[in-house]
């Protein structure tokens, strides 16, 4: 059990009598939810956590997730058929899948962000699925460079940056548009999320470390909040199980711990033993340089995920952090593992029988 | 120059119309048009009898839910119109007062009546108005600009209804040998008046530019509508031309009887005032004072001339309403004019202990410092004794009252009682005879000597009030200072007297100190302290009677706060209030006739001859409390044997780290001292001990207070050691005669809690003392938000009471961080931080909004690091673990901010500004 807020679960009642208890129920009763997204990180945590409360979970990706307890549907989203039968029979779901990046044509992003994700709450619907938790990110609200202090603001698809935060706002603001009192939806934003087995963040830290090629842009004093991995899943879950009040609006999910961007690196570096970053760029130059290797992968997609781009520079040298306290007070929900737990947490992982190095 | 205007396009009439809608802030219900019958003043009215003038006025009375407590009759100014009351409409009908907002005639909305109106007809004007709306009950008139001499003449033609007084930046006399303001001559100057008011809209665009901030947009736009054309400009032309500013003007006779007749109002009044005012200057202000001496005043730093957009004047308007006018109402005599306000200032001006204290007066009464167990501490306090009783009392004493170690460069000069009494008396004659009145202002830049102490005390004697700003406050902030107090006399050293002439401070001057006849002259220096003694002993030679004495409730003197939370504000000190502080410090000292005391530290040596104390100023630059060193301290102990040292925090510090140049001599003469206070910011235990090793015999004291009251408590090192660690500063027990309570911080860091003394509860310190400044200056609101709980003073620090009745200190309430886990008060965390090895000084700062703000620590490195950064992770590792709530991130600086007075007070606010700037991304620049 991850979540540490005490609410409970009772057993589902059969037949009508379940339905009745389902509207007149305050408390959520167990629901058959399904996770979309499970073969990354925090889709695996989520569907764990939302199995350990007990709720029957059936998963759907492209590939394997292999969540011990967890039902494995493997299809595509832009797959209708295979939306279809991932979602019959299903009460609620949490969707993460989306496709994720910084560089390549919008026109990807849309089929599976927008295209996909419009799709599966048309199924969800047809279902009968009553909650609909949409997963979403802090980027589908910010038009500017830094973040200080502020709220969850509305998902803005013509100002966001970049192909990637440009269709997910396109798609949480649609899905939000669809909650009503049969089918209740709601857009969970976690931000910067890391944790044992994240093959982004922690990985292409360490990695870059390990040949001493991290750089800390303007000596990393940035001041940026971050997610653990099971605090977002934990999250993911209050999310499901929020009370009548909370549905229809976005919340930011964070440790709620910023940090100098300095301070978060060394965290992972030690962890994994890799010496910490020590020199420093300008982030002026960071981003200019962002700015050419973008235009060069543009032109050459077959390249892959370039190394830095313009929007990965700003991340790592201005402020990202956020008012919490709407989303604790809707969602019934704190964050249970600190940086500190999270980065011991980290560190056993990375020295026991699993580790990568 | 030509009286009035020049026959022009006059005969344009236009009607009155409505503002065009969508007005930002205007409420198109408030626009009203009203037919008024012309007031036909001398029989020459052109249209005759039956013609009428068409206003446009705004009129929230539909808006005011419940009784009408009663209306405010605004006046607007030149070239404006009734839109500049808008938020006052708004907040007026809350409050329950009906708001009248005209436009006068010619001007805004209202009808182009093709003729010229005068003061005289637009007063008659504005009755004729009023007959017509058929106002009754009390009526509070709001004047602003040229509408100030309007709405006051109104004001006196109607003493059956007027209840009270409203102005801002205004006059009601224009003196004609005083200068007319530049700008506005410039205006008035021959072919330059026509076009600049009437055919160009330039005199209406420069009153929009000079608004602080600048106006929006919109609110621009707003103030042009009425004023697009030429011919709906005339009439600002006119009231331009309308300035009476010389004897021969048509409406010369009119104001001269207006400013005669203000004199006699009794009524409530309210002075609001916009400093950066290019044409009403500080000395309007002044003129108004003199006209109407028990007004409240509040001046707004920063604010200037269209100061109903720079200020909040309608929050301002309806404070003081609620506190002035309301108990008012219901029984208001026949006739205002005769009726005189009883007292000047908000809540309690005594200061007693009002019913709400009771709270704060713990039943074993640990909290109460007053030693005869007085519970009401001032209304039984010793009786008051004037500031010079001692003088007198030892004019033929021979012994020593002050010793100057090195004035100007030569030996130490020692000056008797006897000479002291006489130097003071010769000089408070010699102000007399030269002008000087009881309640003018003298400003004193004059460091402190024999020089400062025998002027203070003769401006004391005299009545005369003295303005005491010093070199602390930094050029800028003392130059704000002096302006805001606003003295008739300045007495300074050469270099003060420069700095005046070049800031153009419009007062007296009189040089302390000597000059060559063509600098004097260039300096404007009317005569020097030798001169003026010299004056005084030929006035005492024809009239030997003793000059007459102010009394206890008489205003003493202005002192001014270090402004290290915002411009320097002044406090003023009536006589009792100066000779209670005299009392406090002597008591909570040991101080008598028979003490000699070394002061290192400005405000208390001030203090010596009323307790009757020998004092001596060591050689240093009092300016800088660095460079007081171990053996000028020695020197000055020496040459009086002096059991009492007063050293700021800094000279101590400097004391310490010069402690290796003491010869035996020094040493020996240091053993003799039995008390050794430092005061002025937060004292370290460290540095009390370190200077406590080299006055072996002395008990090391720290009082705690601030310029509004001091000392507030005082705490000896051992006090500090027995205290041990705690949240903040442990400053000890209250002084004699001095009561602490506590209000409460609630989640948004507000202290709203009532006074009260529950230990161990975080909030607001509240004193309430018979030494308390009696109120900020020309700072009403200010002072009203301290004075907001009936008897105390609120202090803008925050702290708690042990269970012991000792007060801790936690911090300024302005630097209060409101995180997502709470409160979180500064001291307690910087505490525990410098107890770190490698780490100086450290401040606790709050960054991003209220509410959601982060901790940041920001430290001062031995060795000092090179320049800002973030801290290593090694300390930002041990910071973390030191302290025992969340710390986002570990800043290290090489020097942090402080106050320019004490050199000692962190700015903090300063600092989480630059804080939140350094972690939001971007080089990091200094803070």
């Amino acid at each position: 059990m991850t979540s540490g807020s005490g609410r409970h679960v009772r057993a589902a009642p059969a037949g009508a009598a379940a339905d009745a208890a389902l509207e007149a129920a305050t408390d959520v009763t167990a629901e058959r939810v399904l996770v979309t997204g499970a073969s990354g990180m925090l889709g695996r945590a989520t569907a764990a956590a939302v199995a350990a409360r007990g709720h029957g979970t059936r998963s759907f990706q492209r590939g394997p997730a292999g969540v011990p307890g967890v039902e494995d549907v493997r299809g595509s989203l832009t797959d209708a058929g295979a939306v279809e039968r991932a979602v019959a029979g299903r009460t609620a779901v949490v969707h993460l899948a989306a496709k994720v990046g910084v560089t390549g044509p919008e026109s990807e992003y849309r089929a599976v962000n927008v295209d996909g994700t419009r799709a599966l709450l048309a199924a969800a619907r047809a279902a009968g699925v009553r909650r609909f938790v949409m997963v979403s990110s802090p980027s589908v609200a910010h038009v500017g460079t830094s973040i200080v202090g502020d709220g969850a603001g509305p998902a803005d698809p013509e100002r966001a940056r970049g192909p990637y935060a440009r269709t997910k706002a396109a798609a949480e603001l649609f899905a939000l548009a669809e909650d009503s009192p049969e089918m209740r939806v709601l857009a969970v934003r976690p931000h910067l999320v890391w944790g044992p087995g994240d093959r982004q963040l922690v990985e292409g830290v360490l990695s870059r470390a390990r040949r001493g090629r991290l750089p800390l842009l303007d000596g990393g004093a940035a001041l940026v909040d971050s997610t653990y991995v099971d605090n977002a899943a934990d999250a993911m879950v209050a999310a499901l199980e929020a009370p009548p009040d909370a549905w229809g609006d976005a919340y930011v999910v964070t440790n709620g711990e910023p940090r100098p961007v300095r301070d978060l690196l060394a965290g992972m570096c030690r962890a994994a033993g890799v010496p910490v970053p020590t020199w420093s760029v300008p982030a002026a130059v960071a981003r200019g340089a962002g700015g050419v290797i973008e235009a060069l992968w543009a032109a050459r997609p077959a390249w892959g995920e370039p190394p830095m781009t313009r929007f990965v520079a700003e991340q790592l040298s201005t402020a990202h952090w956020f008012d919490q306290r709407r989303t604790h007070e809707a969602l019934r929900w704190t964050p249970a593992v600190t940086l500190d737990e999270g980065f011991a947490r980290l560190a056993a992982h990375l020295r026991g029988p699993g580790a990568e190095d | 120059m030509t009286p009035g205007p020049t026959p022009g396009p006059h005969a344009v009439t236009l009607p009155a119309q409505l503002p065009p809608p969508g007005l930002p802030g205007l409420d198109p219900g408030w626009s009203r048009l009203v037919e008024v019958p012309r007031p036909d003043r001398d029989g020459t009215s052109p249209a005759g009898p039956g013609a009428v003038d068409t206003w446009h006025l705004l009129d929230n009375a539909a808006d005011v839910a419940g009784p009408v407590r009663g209306t405010l009759l605004c006046v607007h100014g030149n070239p404006t119109w009734s839109y500049l009351w808008r938020d006052l409409l708004r907040a007026g009908a809350a409050a329950g007062w009906r708001v009248v907002a005209v436009d006068q005639l010619g001007m805004g909305f209202s009808a182009r009546t093709g003729r010229v109106h005068r003061l005289a007809d637009r007063i008659a004007d504005l009755g004729a108005l009023t007959d017509t709306l058929g106002l009754t009950g009390a009526v509070v008139t709001v004047g602003h600009d040229w509408g100030g001499p309007v709405s006051l003449g109104w004001a006196v033609a109607h003493p059956e209804l007027l209840a009270g007084v409203v102005l801002t930046n205004t006059a009601v006399y224009q003196p004609l040998d005083a200068r007319t303001p530049a700008p506005l001559r410039l205006a008035m100057a021959p072919g330059v008046l026509g076009a600049s008011t009437v055919t160009t809209p330039a005199f209406l665009e420069t009153t929009l530019a000079i608004a602080h901030p600048p106006l929006a947009r919109d609110v621009r736009e707003a103030f042009r509508a009425p004023y697009r054309s030429a011919e709906r400009r005339v009439a600002v032309g006119d009231f331009v031309a309308d300035i009476p500013v010389d004897a021969a003007h048509p409406s010369r006779p009119a104001l001269e009887d207006l400013a005669a007749s203000v004199r006699r109002l009794r009524v409530p009044t309210l002075l609001l005032w916009g400093p950066r005012d290019p044409v009403f200057v500080e000395r309007f202000l002044a003129d108004l004072l003199d006209r109407l001496p028990h007004a409240d005043v509040h001046r707004f730093e920063g604010a200037g001339h269209l100061l109903p957009e720079d200020a909040d004047v309608a929050s301002a308007v309806v404070a003081w309403l609620n506190d002035r006018l309301d108990e008012r109402l219901d029984d208001r005599p026949a006739g205002p004019l005769d009726e005189r306000p009883d007292d000047r200032s908000t809540g309690d001006p005594a200061g007693r202990a009002a019913d709400g204290a009771a709270v704060g007066e713990p039943r074993d009464g640990t909290r109460d410092g007053t030693r005869d167990g007085d519970r009401d501490g001032h209304q039984a306090a010793p009786a008051y004794r004037p500031l010079w009783r001692v003088l007198e009392e030892r004019a033929g004493d021979g012994g020593v009252a002050l010793v100057e170690m090195a004035p100007a460069g030569r030996g130490p000069r020692s000056i008797s009682w006897s000479l002291l009494a006489r130097r003071v008396d010769e000089l408070a004659r010699g102000l007399h005879a030269s002008g000087v009145r009881p309640g003018d202002r003298v400003s004193l830049l004059v460091p402190p000597g024999a020089d400062l102490t025998a002027t203070m005390y003769a401006c004391l004697r005299l009545g005369a009030v003295v303005v005491v700003a010093d070199a602390g406050l930094g050029l800028p902030g003392l130059s704000r200072a002096v302006r805001g107090a606003r003295p008739d006399v300045v007495v300074g050293i050469p270099r003060a007297l420069a700095a005046a002439r070049a800031l153009g401070w419009s007062s007296r001057r009189v040089l302390a100190g000597h000059l060559p006849p063509a600098a004097r002259a260039a300096l404007g220096v009317e005569c020097d302290l030798v001169e003026l003694a010299a004056r005084g002993r030929a006035a005492r030679a024809t009239d030997p009677d003793p000059l007459p004495t102010p009394g206890p409730d008489d205003d003493a003197a202005i002192l001014f706060t270090s402004g290290s939370t915002g411009p320097a504000k002044g406090v003023a000190y009536t006589h009792a209030r100066m000779s209670a502080m005299a009392r406090a410090v002597g008591a909570a000292y040991d101080l008598g006739p028979r003490s000699g005391l070394v002061a290192a530290f400005a405000p208390f040596a001030l203090l010596g001859p009323a307790i009757g104390a020998t004092c001596v100023s060591p050689d240093m630059d009092v300016t800088s409390p660095r460079t007081l060193t171990a053996t000028a301290l020695a020197d000055a102990v020496a040459a009086i044997d002096a059991g009492v040292v007063f050293a700021s925090p800094a000279a101590l510090t400097s004391v310490v780290a010069d402690a290796g140049s003491l010869d035996d001599t020094g040493r020996a003469a240091l053993t003799g001292v039995r008390v050794f206070l430092s005061a002025g910011a937060p004292v370290p235990p460290e540095l009390l001990e370190a200077a406590g090793r080299l006055m072996p015999n002395a008990e090391p004291h720290t009082p705690y207070g601030m310029t509004e009251v001091l000392p507030v408590t005082d705490i000896s090192l051992a006090g500090i050691r027995a205290a041990g660690e705690g949240e903040g500063v442990c400053v000890g027990l209250p002084v004699a005669g001095a009561r602490l309570a506590i209000s409460a911080l609630d989640d948004d860091g507000a202290a709203t809690g009532p006074p009260a003394g529950t230990p161990g509860v975080t909030g607001e310190v509240l004193v309430s003392a018979p030494h308390v400044m009696e109120r900020y200056d020309r700072l009403w609101l200010t002072h009203r938000a301290a004075r907001r709980d009936a008897g105390w003073h609120r202090t803008g620090d925050v702290g708690h009471l042990d269970a012991e009745g000792r007060l801790w200190v936690e911090g300024r309430l302005a630097h209060v961080l409101t995180t997502p886990a709470g409160v979180l008060t500064p001291v307690g965390v910087e505490r525990r931080v410098e107890r770190l090895e490698g780490v100086g000084r450290a401040a606790a700062v709050g960054v991003g909004p209220r509410g959601v703000q982060q901790l940041v620590v920001v430290v001062e490195t031995v060795p000092a690091a090179r320049r800002p950064a973030l801290a290593d992770l090694e300390l930002t590792e041990r910071v973390r673990a030191a302290v025992d709530v969340p710390v986002a991130a570990v800043l290290v600086v090489d020097v942090l901010p402080t106050d320019v007075r004490h050199n000692s007070k962190v700015e903090r606010t300063r600092l989480a500004r630059w804080a939140e700037r350094a972690l939001t991304g971007g080089r990091i620049g200094r803070p």
